[in-house]
């Protein structure tokens, strides 16, 4: 494997037009998906099936995945780029070729603009950090510098690895942070982007499809405004990649962050990408061995990204597992993944709509929304009920969801919850597990009544 | 089913009537905790005079584990000495790390024995120890800092 920039774009299929109208659909046989997963086979607690309504947190992974990383330690295991002996090539072909896999799943133009990280946190710190990092950078690193009087934006729907980090990096440069507000639907409030992106403005990082409230945020007219201002745009993948057809090219972004362990992958294996004239100019974040050119005990010269961007020996056996993940999700026709998961969520939301006491925090409708639906909920007595409550006996009944602020605080906060209770689906959910959602749901109101 | 073991009546009771809750006046001090993962928080007062704890208040969002326990703490804990509170407070947290192996000494932990079945619920544990928790913190703060347990955290 080489790292010349050859064109990989290939299934750069259109970006998914999502409706409210519901419906099976024709030629996706969820159940012969689910027989890939052998966990969701499992019965919990009383015998119960498990109905796992937790994907948002981290998705189930088919065998064929764990059969990926299992052949890759019984059969070429070895440290890459740097032995010449036959395990070592092929080993460095795998992790090499899972970067092929990546590139063509999300439209990009060249494999090297794809840089392997631990999960989306640490892409997100990256280009965090080497924003600071370009302090002491030389000239050619100008665009990511940042100081007092810069601005950085985010949203108030960020996950907080998408908060956190530019919080830091505003308290390392003495930048301001600014972020851009939401609705009581939980949708972006567009009102004031004029105002919040402006000529200050160096960067806008914001969620693709919140985990907390489902939304999925209009794209192009954030990445338009920022283009008039001039400031970089990174978006938070994390739960978009996993469930729709993405290409970076018509999304316009600058860098794209997702995460393996929501797309069916391995967990232990992220993805940085980014322009290839932006990651060429952009300093690096952690130093360390494969990251280096030429090494003198003064000084150091740097590696061409990808490298640059990936210290030390890399997570290898779970990029080949990411690699077998992207090989699924592209049989299956990422297409077809977001018609079924939106045929899911319409119905979930219907359902969930008319029970009693159930109040859904975050778009009404299924329109430009994925398949995370929070809400909270009264018991029959009309008191309030905690997530955490709800939670515990659901899971009894072999329901799995999610309680509490979903790593989104400030979210709960802008709609006075405490915390949420988060239903979310993927591509092998069915509307039966939304019908156990709402039959515990009816069962956990009676409990807590009086 | 098996969670009533965690859901007892005594709690349901607790968490749907609860004692001693809204903050009074006077107090010696109040303190505020949180539950990061999972939200609940609590705001509690303590009266302390002569050695005895003479009043708790709080004011409390949170499940039902947590409501509950903040109840059935100010019950055992009003009226007592700061040392005999401070006992029960060790035989709780005791309990509730028990992993669900202790047999509590109902004389001795009255309604709080309820909660012997939380302690199998590691995510809850901290939902049961939170206005105890409090308690001790304003406690100490009132009356200028309490001797260090062995079992403490
Ligand atoms: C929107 C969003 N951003 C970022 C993350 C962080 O992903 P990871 O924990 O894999 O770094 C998550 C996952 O929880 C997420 O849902």
């Amino acid at each position: 494997m080489t790292d010349t920039g050859s064109d990989t774009r290939a299934n750069a299929g259109p970006a998914p037009t999502l409706t409210g109208v519901g419906g099976p659909v024709p030629g996706y046989d969820v159940e012969r998906v689910r027989k890939d997963f052998s966990i969701l086979t499992r019965r919990v607690h009383d015998d119960r099936p498990l109905v796992y309504l937790d994907s948002a947190a981290s998705s189930q992974k088919p065998t064929r995945v764990l059969d990926a990383e299992r052949d890759y330690y019984e059969l070429h295991n070895a440290n890459v780029h740097r032995g010449i002996h036959v395990l070592a090539e092929e080993a460095t072909a795998l992790y090499e070729n899972a970067r092929d896999k990546v590139a063509a799943f999300i439209g990009a133009p060249r494999r090297d603009e794809v840089v392997f990280t631990k999960n989306s946190s640490e892409a997100l710190n990256l280009v965090a950090y080497a924003m600071s990092n370009a302090a002491a950078s030389g000239p050619e690193a100008e665009r990511f510098r940042l100081g007092p009087g810069d601005e950085v934006v985010v949203t108030e729907m960020e996950h907080h690895s998408n908060l956190v980090p530019w919080q830091m990096l505003c308290r390392r440069t003495g930048a301001t942070l600014r972020w851009i507000g939401i609705t009581d639907d939980g949708r972006l409030d567009l009102t004031t982007l004029d105002q919040v992106i402006n000529e200050r403005t160096k960067v806008v990082s914001f969620v693709h499809q919140s985990n907390i409230l489902g939304t999925v945020n209009p794209v192009a007219t954030l990445v338009a405004r920022a283009r008039e201002v001039g400031a970089l745009v990174v978006l938070d993948g994390s739960q978009s990649v996993p469930h729709m057809p993405i290409d970076v090219t018509a999304l316009g972004v600058d860098f794209l962050a997702f995460t393996g362990h929501k797309m069916c992958g391995p967990t232990g294996i992220g993805v940085l990408w980014g322009r290839r004239e932006l990651l060429e100019v952009m300093p690096p974040f952690l130093g360390g061995g494969e990251m280096i050119e030429l090494v003198t005990m003064e000084a150091s010269t740097y590696a061409a990204p990808p490298h640059r961007f990936e210290a030390g020996t890399p997570m290898i056996a779970q990029a080949v597992g990411l690699g077998a993940a992207v090989d699924y999700l592209t049989d299956l026709g990422m297409d077809a993944v977001a018609a079924h998961e939106h045929d899911v969520t319409a119905y979930a939301i219907e359902r969930l709509t008319a029970v009693p006491g159930l109040r859904i925090i975050g778009p009404p409708d299924a329109v430009d929304r994925g398949g995370a639906v929070s809400f909270v909920l009264t018991g029959s007595d009309g008191r309030p009920l905690h997530p955490h409550d709800v939670g515990q006996l659901l899971d009894e009944l072999g329901v799995a969801v999610r309680v509490g602020h979903h790593c989104a605080r400030p979210v709960c906060l802008r709609f006075g919850v405490p915390a949420t209770t988060r239903a979310s689906f993927h591509l092998y959910s069915t509307r039966s597990e939304v019908d156990a959602l709402v039959e515990g749901l009816g069962h956990v109101r009676r409990f807590f009544g009086t | 089913m098996k969670l009533d073991s965690m859901y007892q009546e005594i709690i349901l009771d607790h968490y749907r009537n609860p004692h001693h809750r809204g903050l009074r006046e006077p107090f010696d001090a109040e303190v505020h905790h949180v539950n990061p993962t999972c939200g609940d928080e609590v705001t509690l007062r303590v009266r302390v005079a002569d050695g005895v704890v003479t009043d708790v208040s709080y004011e409390s969002e949170g499940c039902s584990i947590s409501q509950a326990s903040a109840s059935v703490m100010t019950d055992l804990v009003i009226g007592r000495s700061v040392a005999d509170a401070l006992g029960l407070e060790r035989e709780f947290l005791a309990l509730m790390q028990s992993r669900g192996t202790m047999e509590p000494d109902e004389d001795v932990l009255e309604d709080a024995v309820a909660f012997a079945g939380v302690s199998k619920y590691p995510a809850r544990v901290k939902c049961a120890l939170l206005s105890w928790m409090a308690w001790k913190d304003a406690t100490a703060q009132a009356v200028g800092g309490i001797p260090e347990q062995e079992t403490d955290r």
